[in-house]
């Protein structure tokens, strides 16, 4: 009791003001390491109305992630910590002398040691005008649902900066259908981070996608508009017509707290840090952006969560330092490679330059060395950063440069010296979000980690702003291949591949039954896991008809019988209605025949009309009216394009801009019969509004003053998930390309039963990498895939109408082989005038109302 | 390989124990499909029972007869499952919900729930079924 009694007094208050990415990455870092003893107790206490969450994906917000996606926590995971949490709960001030800090409602927290992780707030310019309504800022996940308020009713934008954020922020407002400005006070674009030749580039690239780029242009006031809401007005006389304005001019660090409370601050602001990150007050830390090092501030997330972890150790009583942190980057704006590496402007004294433009393709590269050629200072690349990674090595661990550095920027005319995961030293920096070395992950593969997955949630490598990602598996599959060691992907005990490999193996053995793949590579007789899939590749590769005699075993039984099994046996009848338009008279017929043979009719979730209830012998005549009456099979039992979901679109709607029904009943045309890992649904919206919610679409498609945004690998079902934004503006024919390669890659790469957007969850590289492979066509394979896709779509028969005329099929439609009574355990009953299947108990009773056999018994 | 010779004298000794039961004659071979199932109705009286018939002839015993109905599924539908093997057991997997039924012993791999397996054979280009 007593023993427990002093540990209670002992504990060490740690309270951390603002939960942004770096306090958070701090509360993680001190939670895990005290975990041990209890002895310390944290309290989070954060300004925002939820806790922390990815600033740095924030843009994916406007493409369609949610604030649950972004977050970083939640507060079971604080809880489980033991982390003590209030949101809402700013802190206006702190007694360095009784240690407490008081918040805006008045709560007052005692601490032993106070961390400041405020991080900053985005600096507006003062000009006349800058505090009217949509006037705003890109910061928080508010400010994002404040800029889609205001892009609703707005035409025209403009972002104030031109920076790396403020470019962010323009394709922002391009991707919400605005037109977008780009207003920069200096001469060039994102000037901190690259020279004056990629600003150039960087302009005509950007201005190519359809922002209009302003440089050299100072706003003096903003004023009513004439043709938009508002006037920018410029130094020289200029103007801009505007109804919305981001301000993106640079951020400041939230240091008011120390200003107030007398803690050293640096003369342009900043809480000035030791190494341990103390401030000037020894129990008072900063960390993140608010804090100001060695007269810098860090406006990236990596170096805030390496002072995180400075902070933590050094509360516990650990040795550690921080003594600075790399500011290289490398993203993609507006699709538009930009990567900027250490001494980017040549700054160091006696350094040398090496530039490679290519203005046609739109390329820019520069290397900074040192004056002996030995060492590599900094790069700029533009338009294409895949040298990024090496050269970034190449700087970090000052390994040696090849004798003519050039050929590491120049277009590879023979060998390019290529950097191997091999020539990296130990210590070299794999994952700077992380701190994550190349010994880190060889010791994570020491101790146990098998896969890329197992590396990612051992290190947390790559898990940051995702930009490691290609060099963490170079390293990590360098290594496992060094050791042999074999990742097992077997799809079932039958086969010892994936189904990649399977797909792989039968297109490039042109192997066309199950029997040849399992006597040349399997073992045992197979089971309900490997036929089905080798039935579906065999579809995908060859589009034989499915019935075929060689094929019939492996489908399953929705295949085998083209209807979906329900729970009593009996079948449903799904008749394509593609887009879901669909005649008076065909919805007559469907009203007929679902009348003539009793059968329970449903509208689906997917825009057509589901008849069930069909016993297997009924189905052959029940398909032969359809069919009669000009319907094809709906594949509603397939693992294969299912429905194309549209809205009325611009035909009828008022606010359509497009063909949405046109588009959707030609995509639904073209992709019907598709073979898949799993089933794929699409969506075809006429305007923003979405109506036909594409978005939760395998593939979907939103129509725009300029042509098509395409989404993809968005899910509803068990696990929802938005679609990503894959392209914007597309003409139909770009959008139909588009879409073919992305499902032919998907055909030949997914895994069995997995839909698109696991698909991509598990895709290395995420939506870059696919971008890079069906738009840039890095993998050299967008024509193959197109061919593969023609063929298909060019061989593609309606499953029904092949089976009803061919004999042998038919003769799987019997119930019983030596009788034609039916099965007398199906049995109906009455529910809202229409029929179900009867439970056990109505079947044991036999209360039976009215039975489907006796009915057709009385019509007969 | 020890699951067949097990299965072989349960059925030898059903076959004894039945003097009743006789060989009868449901379809010729060419009913039957390859690596998968038909389905026979038994009318013994009033009693009506239905057995999935399944032809894998890439196996020992190439013929396998067992109770159509799915106990766990609770429907007539076992001859629409897939065939093939887990392990040394030669099995049908339910359409429904996917267990695995043992063809030679009728047991269920994944649940305590059995189905009855039939004596079979192919005689002059006859499938039989002892019932
Ligand atoms: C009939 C229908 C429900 C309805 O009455 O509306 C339906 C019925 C079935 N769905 Fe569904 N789904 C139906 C629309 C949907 C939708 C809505 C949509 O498509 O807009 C979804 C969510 C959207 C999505 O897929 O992302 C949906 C998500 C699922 C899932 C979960 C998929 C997932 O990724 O999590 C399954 C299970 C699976 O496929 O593994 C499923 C599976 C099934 C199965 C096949 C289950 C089964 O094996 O028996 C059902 C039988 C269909 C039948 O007998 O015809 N159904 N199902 C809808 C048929 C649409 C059509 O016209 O083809
Ligand atoms: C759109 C965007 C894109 C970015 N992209 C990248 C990128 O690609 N790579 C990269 O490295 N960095 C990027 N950054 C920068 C990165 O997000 C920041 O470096 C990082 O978030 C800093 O973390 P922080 O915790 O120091 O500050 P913040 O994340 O700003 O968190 C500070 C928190 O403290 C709260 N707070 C402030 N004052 C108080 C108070 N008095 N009481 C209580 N709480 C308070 C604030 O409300 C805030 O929630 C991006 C930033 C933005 C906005
Ligand atoms: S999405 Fe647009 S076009 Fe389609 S119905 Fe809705 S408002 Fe109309
Ligand atoms: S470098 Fe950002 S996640 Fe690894």
């Amino acid at each position: 009791m007593s023993s427990s009694l002093e540990n209670i007094i002992k504990k060490q208050k740690v309270v951390v003001v603002g939960n942004g990415m770096v306090g958070h990455h701090f509360v993680e870092q001190l939670a895990q390491l005290s975990a041990a003893n209890q002895a310390i107790e944290i309290t989070v206490l954060s300004a925002e109305s939820r806790l922390a969450y990815d600033r740095v994906h924030l843009s994916e917000y406007f493409s369609g992630k949610t604030a649950e996606d972004l977050a970083m926590t939640d507060e079971k995971t604080y809880q489980d910590w033991n982390v003590s949490f209030q949101t809402n709960a700013k802190v206006v001030d702190i007694d360095r002398v009784e240690k407490n800090v008081v918040t805006e409602s008045g709560q007052v927290f005692a601490y032993d040691k106070l961390i400041l992780a405020t991080g900053s707030y985005p600096f507006v310019p003062p000009i006349p005008g800058k505090d009217r309504d949509h006037c705003l800022v890109y910061r928080t996940i508010d400010d994002l649902d404040d800029i889609q308020a205001s892009a609703n009713v707005s035409k025209v934008g403009v972002v104030i900066g031109g920076g790396l954020l403020g470019l962010e922020a323009a394709n922002a407002l391009t991707a919400l259908g605005l037109k977008t400005h780009v207003v920069e006070f200096a001469p060039q674009l994102m000037g901190v981070q690259i020279d004056a030749g990629g600003g150039r580039l960087l302009k005509e690239k950007i201005e190519a996608l359809g922002v209009q780029v302003h440089t050299s242009k100072a706003t003096s006031v903003i004023e009513d508009g004439e043709t938009c809401r508002y006037k920018l007005c410029f130094s020289d006389n200029t103007v801009l017509e505007t109804d919305l304005i981001l301000f993106s001019a640079g951020i400041r660090p939230y240091d008011n707290l120390a200003k107030s409370f007398d803690l050293e601050l640096g003369e342009r602001g900043g809480i000035v840090i030791n190494n341990q990150c103390q401030t000037s007050d020894e129990n008072i830390y900063a960390i993140g952006e608010c804090a100001l090092w060695n007269n810098f501030i860090f406006g990236l997330v990596a170096p805030g969560y390496s002072m995180a972890k400075v902070a933590a150790k050094d509360i516990i009583g650990e040795q550690a330092s921080f003594t600075g942190a790399d500011m290289s980057t490398k993203l993609k704006l507006m699709g538009v490679e930009v990567g900027s590496i250490g001494d980017a402007h040549a700054k160091t004294a006696g350094s040398l330059t090496y530039t490679y433009e290519n203005q046609p393709e739109g390329v820019y590269k520069k290397i900074v060395v040192s004056s002996d050629k030995t060492k590599m200072l900094g790069a700029v690349l533009i338009g294409d950063t895949s040298e990024y990674d090496s050269l970034l090595q190449y700087m970090l661990n000052a390994i040696d440069l090849p004798e003519s550095p050039e050929t590491l920027i120049l277009p590879s005319s023979g060998e390019k010296p290529s950097l191997g995961a091999d020539a990296l030293p130990a210590t070299a920096m794999i994952c700077s979000c992380h701190n994550v070395t190349k010994d880190d992950i060889i010791s994570s593969i020491d101790q146990g980690a098998c896969t890329i997955n197992d590396v990612k949630t051992c290190t947390k490598a790559s898990t940051g702003c995702g930009g490691c990602a290609a060099l963490l598996k170079n390293v990590a599959d360098t290594e496992f291949a060094s050791r042999g060691v074999e990742v097992k992907k077997d799809i079932c005990e039958h086969f010892a591949y994936s189904r990649r490999e399977l797909f792989d193996i039968v297109s490039v053995e042109k192997i066309k039954t199950f029997d040849e793949l399992l006597a040349s590579h399997g073992k045992g007789h197979g089971c309900e896991v490997c036929k089905p899939v080798t039935g579906s590749i065999l579809a995908s590769v060859w589009n034989d008809y499915i019935l075929k005699k060689a094929h019939l075993s492996l489908q399953d039984t929705n295949d085998t019988y083209l209807g979906n099994m329900q729970k009593d046996g009996t079948y449903s009848v799904v008749p394509r209605v593609a887009g879901g338009e669909i005649t008076p008279d065909k919805l007559i017929v469907l009203g007929q025949v679902a009348k003539k043979y009793n059968l329970y009719t449903k509208i689906t979730g997917g825009q057509r009309v589901d008849l069930f209830g069909a016993r297997v012998e009924e189905l052959p005549p029940i398909w032969q009216e359809l069919i009669d009456a000009g319907f094809e099979t709906g594949h509603a039992y397939g693992k294969s394009l299912r429905t194309v979901k549209s809205c009325v679109g611009s035909t009828w709607c008022r606010f359509g801009v497009q063909d949405s029904v046109g588009m959707a009943i030609s995509l639904e045309n073209r992709y019907k019969g598709l073979r898949a890992p799993h089933k794929i649904k699409f969506g075809v919206s006429g305007c923003t509004r979405e109506c036909a919610e594409a978005q939760s679409k395998d593939i979907g498609i939103i129509a725009t003053d300029k042509g098509w945004n395409l989404y993809i690998c968005g899910n509803g079902g068990m696990k929802p998930r938005h679609g990503d934004l894959f392209a914007i503006d597309l003409d139909d024919e770009t959008l139909v390309k588009y879409i073919d390669c992305i499902l032919m890659f998907y055909v030949r790469t997914g895994d069995r039963l997995q839909r698109t957007s696991v698909w991509m969850d598990n895709m290395e590289g995420g939506l870059d990498y696919l971008q890079q492979v069906i738009i840039e066509d890095s993998l050299n394979l967008t024509d193959h895939l197109e061919q593969q896709m023609a063929a298909i779509v060019d061989t593609y028969q309606c499953e029904w109408k092949t089976t009803l005329s061919d004999p042998e099929a038919l003769k799987r439609f019997k119930p019983f082989v030596n009788s034609s009574k039916p099965d007398s355990n199906i049995i109906f009953v009455q529910e809202r005038e229409q029929i179900r299947p009867a439970t056990k108990d109505e079947k044991a009773t036999k209360v039976l109302l009215d039975t489907k056999i006796s009915q057709i018994a009385e019509e007969a | 390989m020890s699951n067949s010779s097990i299965a072989e004298t349960h059925v030898s000794e059903t076959i004894m124990a039945n003097p009743t039961k006789h060989w009868l004659t449901i379809c010729k071979t060419s009913d039957l499909v390859k690596d998968s199932g038909i389905c026979a109705l038994i009318e013994q009286g009033l009693e009506e029972k239905q057995v999935a018939i399944f032809h894998l002839p890439n196996t020992e015993k190439k013929i396998y007869a067992v109770d159509n109905y799915d106990p766990i599924g609770e429907a007539n539908v076992l001859y629409r499952g897939i065939v093939g093997s887990i392990g040394d057991n030669i099995v049908v997997s339910s359409p429904l919900y996917k267990q695995h039924y043992c063809l030679t012993t009728g047991k269920c791999l994944q649940a305590e729930k059995s189905i009855d397996v039939f004596p079979a054979r192919i005689i002059d280009e006859q499938v039989q079924l002892f019932v």
